[in-house]
């Protein structure tokens, strides 16, 4: 049952590796994001997610957030999908996290609802427990604002993510003066990531074809142990050969890329969306 | 005829390892077609890769064009420049070759690495994927390939420069019957247009159907022997020996039997 844990923990995460940077099945859609130049479309993204950053204003934030819906129903990525991508992992985790500062055992404020009252304040370490425990007006709304900017951000990034091919985002950070170098070994990395997820679930395969009976969390850390140590190995010997194809191509330590990516009304058109919901964000503010 | 390799008793051996080839003397003359025989393990592939100025020979010499092929000489960027445009290798395993996340970049890597004009480069990515029936491949990555699509890919990222010499190693493994058929018509291709291809194979049908001249290395590492691909084949004692023809049990009919078997011809 331990080893069962243990295995199936590395399939889900090879599965869930392969999902979250291979899917492709959004960003070949007809959508509005998936037909803008991936340059314009980088920047324009990085832009809202600096001006959410920015934000501090919740009426902003939850402008914002709309508008991120707004773009994955345009973009024909089911809201179903969008909306738990992005609040399964990151906001929930920034919820937990802030949730202590809704007291006003860490941001003092006019109470919003009443929890305890003590008969005198505490002092516990560096808190004072005041006399009157309550969850804050100020303390709420700073953990709301936080949440909604994490949660917001996110989107934007998540959107960028499934509507454009991986290959596609690592060439057009090219625009953003990212050195030819960088974005070849990424895009390298990419491409080999896949090789290594295949080669894990074979060795997963292969140990459940040959496996009668239950082995116990000791054994299943050992082989786990050894996989890695083959991997590491198998990893070694491809890049020397890998290196070895490079250099047989004409390879030197300058490396030229090239693009084939076009501008069109549409890329202008998203230009001008961007700066206009920047300057609706300041009108709110 | 010109010669375009010439190896003078090259012996290469792995750091800290074994040797992989022992004196070997040999040569290549410009449009010749060559196979070298040999099992896994004789030193096929390391030899390939030193005739691609990719190893060095630990000792001896190889002169490739009339240049001595030196860890020296390939440091000159001109001269590699000049030496991996004319010479050509196809990796054995294409997930090797391809490195770049899409078709388009794999076969635009080579032209553009030795500075092509980026015009020229679209156009030449454009002519090799529609020679080889690859167009519709072009956005696609490689793990989403098969295996015959792979090795298509890897020869048109070689074609890209198209080099006067080929080195291709095991170019049929792992490959269905109709795209080793394929691959033999490819070389036969450009052995018709005046290239020299070299190929490094244990399928006896290379040699078979492109007749050309023959090395085989034996498993100490050596060239056993050389001569025509016909006069070759037909000597079984040196196939056997060579590891590359065993005696193993098959149908006649409907008899069952043993004895040393030839899958050629």
């Amino acid at each position: 049952m331990a080893s069962d844990f243990v295995v199936k923990t590395l399939d889900e995460t090879t599965r869930a590796i392969e999902q979250s940077i291979f899917a492709n099945r959004f960003a070949r859609k007809d959508g509005f994001l998936q037909r803008l130049d991936p340059r314009f479309k980088l920047v324009g993204v990085l832009c809202l997610i600096l001006l959410t950053g920015f934000s501090g204003n919740l009426k902003t934030l939850l402008f914002l957030y709309v508008l991120t819906l707004g773009f994955a129903i345009a973009s024909k990525v089911p809201l179903g999908f969008f909306v738990k991508r992005v609040w399964i992992f990151i906001p929930i985790f920034s919820a937990m996290i802030v949730f202590p500062a809704i007291f006003n055992v860490i941001t003092p404020g006019a109470p919003l609802w009443t929890l305890v009252t003590f008969s005198s304040s505490h002092t516990v370490g560096p808190f004072v427990i005041p006399k009157t425990l309550a969850i804050t007006k100020q303390g709420v709304m700073g953990a709301l604002i936080l949440v909604m900017r994490v949660a917001t951000s996110v989107s934007f990034a998540v959107l960028l993510i499934v509507t454009t091919e991986w290959i596609k985002v690592l060439k057009a950070m090219a625009v953003l003066k990212v050195p030819e170098v960088v974005i070849l070994v990424l895009a390298m990395t990419y491409r080999y990531i896949h090789l290594f997820l295949r080669t894990v679930e074979a060795m997963l395969l292969a140990k459940k074809s040959r496996q009668v009976g239950d082995t116990n969390i000791k054994e299943a850390h050992g082989w786990i142990a050894s996989r890695l140590g083959v991997l590491v190995g198998k990893s070694y010997n491809l890049s020397s050969e890998v290196h070895l194809a490079m250099l047989s191509r004409g390879w030197s330590d300058n490396p030229r890329l090239i693009e084939d990516f076009t501008v069109g009304y549409l890329d202008w058109f998203w230009v001008a969306l961007t700066a206009g919901i920047i300057a609706v964000c300041f009108t709110l503010r | 005829m010109e010669s375009v390799f010439e190896l003078s008793n090259v012996t290469f051996r792995y750091p800290g390892s074994d040797i992989a080839l022992e004196s070997v003397d040999m040569v290549i003359h410009r449009g010749e077609s060559v196979a070298i025989l040999g099992a896994n393990g004789s030193g096929k592939s390391t030899l390939l890769k030193l005739l691609d100025g990719l190893y060095f020979p630990s000792k001896g010499e190889i002169r490739a064009f009339g240049t001595v092929l030196s860890e020296s000489a390939m440091r000159n960027k001109k001269f590699a420049n000049q030496f991996h445009a004319k010479v050509g290798l196809v990796f054995q395993d294409p997930d090797v070759q391809l490195f770049l996340p899409t078709v388009w970049d794999e076969v635009a890597f080579a032209p553009l690495q030795l500075g092509m004009d980026k015009e020229r480069v679209k156009e030449t990515v454009h002519d090799c994927l529609e020679k080889l029936g690859i167009s519709k491949l072009k956005d696609r990555a490689p793990y989403h390939l098969s295996e015959g699509e792979k090795k298509k890919v890897a020869l048109a990222s070689v074609l890209a420069l198209d080099p006067e010499v080929w080195l291709m190693d095991e170019p049929t493994s792992s490959l269905d019957p109709r795209t080793q058929g394929w691959i033999i018509d490819f070389i036969l291709e450009l052995t018709g247009r005046g290239k020299t291809v070299v190929v490094a194979t244990h399928d006896l049908e290379i040699p078979y159907v492109t007749a050309g001249t023959c090395y085989v290395l034996g498993q100490g590492h050596k060239v056993m022997t050389r001569g025509g691909a016909r006069v070759i084949l037909e000597d079984e004692s040196l196939l056997v020996a060579a590891n590359l023809i065993h005696r193993h049990r098959h149908f006649h009919d409907r008899v069952t039997h043993a004895h040393v078997h030839r899958h050629w011809g």
